[in-house]
């Protein structure tokens, strides 16, 4: 990682721009590293970037994460997915809860980075109180969604018949570029609030809150492996992410055609589905929606034989 | 059979080499740092996998369970056309004829395991039956465990009779004998009870049952690779090597080619002289093949369930 020694530190004023103050403390910068089954690995490929804000500053050396490191993670995910879905709905929702918990006591330091990134006070402010707001939007949801999405299906035969939403496995995502906190945090919630673990590429061009945003899943008693967080560019991954055999449904947030094109194609190999978020605004109602957890949901019926009822014929 | 040169030349194997653990370990490292890629890694895969002794060896096993193994062991997967076979099926004795019967005609040999395994707490006749059960049932290979608690008392004598006794129950069937390393303790030891094995007429040595941890180890695997050579410097006569227990990624057993082809050269690199003792390893092995010839990495569930 890089080391200068800087002789003087930043604070952060109104507009976000740099106020310089002399100190002659070595500052010690933060090491961005990915976030795999729980442990935060430098990338297995040893590649680094370095993600720039709208006046040029150098934000950090990030890892330029390999398509091993995806294929890492992808055990990862699958390890840790028969726990996670297996988990009491509500002990989910308890999770999401302390996520939300962990990300307000860590406040600052996200309007501190999202303001790195380009953003104003106000505006990181609000992007922040969004993401928190959406974890406990979707912590509720746990365990309700099943409720509103489950059928019990009238049949001819003296079947007890009914459908519930299971949850589809292993899902790979490709983080929204703009919104790289909210956006993160949009797209995360409802595939694990159903059940699922992820696999996520964070923003290309802002990915430092992706990495902060990691250390709050670390510490929130989610199990490692449900969520695994990369940094790279989209260009490179996007197509390990829709054609691995082990990913069950891919997110795709951008509304590059040709991506989505290939994306399509290469989704059929194992009849992965695909789920382009191109349009949504997350830093509105729109951006949260039960539909989202639908989205990465299997409908399971079952037909349970049953005696007629009060010999009357099937009751259902 | 160069057997009777070692005869006549029977060591004192209180005197067998002492080891430098930390070189070995160091050594052993050395060989997973090599790069092998593409199409040597395809031929490295198929190696490998032709090299599996698919075992099981557990109280619940079935005939059924055995019969799905053998049809696993001759049908890897038909998806991808040439793929090898695996070398054997490794089961108790009591499995033996079932295995021999799925098997059938397909040269793919049947292992099995004798002589009171893992403990190898038995009397010497009982051993002794317990090989001849499994040879009349129709296995074509041996594997035996030595008795630990006698090596550790310093009784070579006791484990070398044994061992040789065994041979000679095993008639036709080539013996593996199994020195059970995470047991032993030192890395002497493992060259020690290496020695006394090879002398007494293993045509295999193996590392461990599986039931006990820690199992086969890069560098434990190197002692007995070193112990081999330095038999077949002394004697002329190859003797193979089997690792077994916890390699199951195909990585790893890629490693333990390059060590094998390092240490003893490639007239090992058969499954005549190396085997790898494994069950969920073949898997492992065909994703990477499937990887390497179609771009795309793999999930378990396409294969079958081991």
């Amino acid at each position: 990682m890089e080391k200068t020694i800087k002789k003087s530190s930043l604070t952060i004023s109104e507009n976000g721009l740099e106020k310089k103050t002399s100190s002659k403390r070595l500052e010690v910068l933060k090491t961005y590293k990915i976030y795999i089954g729980g442990q935060f690995p430098r990338t297995e490929s040893g590649r680094y970037y370095q993600p720039t804000n709208a006046s040029g500053k150098k934000l950090a050396n990030v890892c330029l994460s390999s398509r091993k490191d995806f294929r890492d993670a992808v055990v990862a995910a699958r390890g840790a997915a028969s726990g996670w879905s297996g988990r009491a709905a509500f002990n989910r929702g308890q999770i999401l809860y302390r996520m939300a918990e962990m990300l307000e006591g860590r406040k600052a330091q996200f309007i501190e980075e999202l303001i790195q990134q380009d953003s104003t006070k106000a505006k990181a402010e609000k992007e922040v109180n969004l993401a928190i707001d959406r974890l406990i939007y979707y912590a509720g949801w746990c365990d309700k969604y099943q409720q509103i999405y489950s059928a019990v299906n009238p049949v001819a035969t003296s079947h007890f018949n009914f459908s519930v939403p299971e949850p589809t496995g292993v899902v790979s995502i490709i983080a929204p570029q703009a919104d790289s906190l909210l956006g993160l945090v949009s797209v995360i919630a409802p595939v694990i609030a159903g059940g699922n673990t992820c696999i996520v590429l964070a923003s290309e061009t802002k990915p430092l809150c992706s990495v902060t945003f990691a250390e709050v899943l670390n510490s929130s008693d989610l199990p490692g492996g449900v969520v695994n967080i990369l940094t790279g560019k989209p260009s490179e991954l996007t197509s390990w992410f829709v054609d691995h055999m082990d990913v069950n449904a891919t997110i795709y947030c951008e509304s590059n055609s040709d991506v989505q094109k290939m994306m399509r194609e290469k989704s059929a190999l194992n009849l992965k589905r695909i789920f382009f978020y191109d349009k949504v605004k997350w830093n509105t109602d729109e951006g949260q929606s039960p539909y989202f957890i639908m989205d990465t949901q299997e409908i399971k019926t079952t037909w349970h034989p049953i005696e007629n009822i009060a010999g009357s014929g099937a009751g259902y | 059979m160069k057997r009777s040169k070692s005869l006549f030349a029977i060591p004192d194997f209180s005197l067998s080499p002492r080891i430098d653990q930390v070189g070995a370990e160091e050594r052993a490292s050395r060989f997973t740092k090599r790069s092998i890629k593409k199409e040597s890694k395809l031929n490295g895969l198929k190696l490998v996998l032709n090299m599996i002794d698919l075992t099981t060896l557990e109280g619940k096993d079935t005939d059924g369970k055995v019969k799905q193994l053998c049809y696993k062991a001759i049908h890897p997967h038909d998806a991808v056309p040439d793929i090898p076979t695996v070398a054997a099926v490794c089961v108790y004795p009591s499995m033996v004829k079932v295995a021999k019967k799925a098997l059938g005609n397909s040269g793919i040999k049947v292992a099995s395991v004798a002589t009171a395994f893992p403990s190898g707490q038995a009397p010497r006749d009982v051993k002794i039956r317990d090989t001849k059960y499994a040879v009349n049932e129709g296995a074509d290979e041996v594997d035996m465990v030595i008795s630990r608690g006698k090596f550790h008392a310093g009784e070579y004598n006791f484990v070398f009779d044994e061992i040789a006794a065994i041979k000679e129950a095993c008639s036709d069937a080539r013996l593996k004998v199994i020195l059970e390393t995470g047991e032993l303790g030192t890395m002497d030891k493992v060259r020690r009870a290496s020695d006394i094995a090879m002398h007494a007429g293993a045509d295999f040595i193996k590392t461990s049952t599986g039931k006990i941890q820690p199992a086969a180890t890069m560098p434990v695997t190197l002692v007995m690779l070193e112990a081999i050579r330095d038999y077949y410097y002394k004697t002329g006569r190859m003797v193979g090597m089997k690792p077994a227990g916890g390699i199951s990624k195909s990585k790893l057993a890629l490693h333990y080619l390059v060590m094998v082809k390092e240490v003893l050269g490639e007239d090992w690199l058969t499954n005549e002289w190396f085997r790898f003792g494994a069950s969920s390893l073949a898997n492992d092995v065909l994703m990477q093949i499937v990887k390497e010839k179609t771009g795309v990495y793999q999930a378990a569930n396409y294969f079958s369930v081991d």
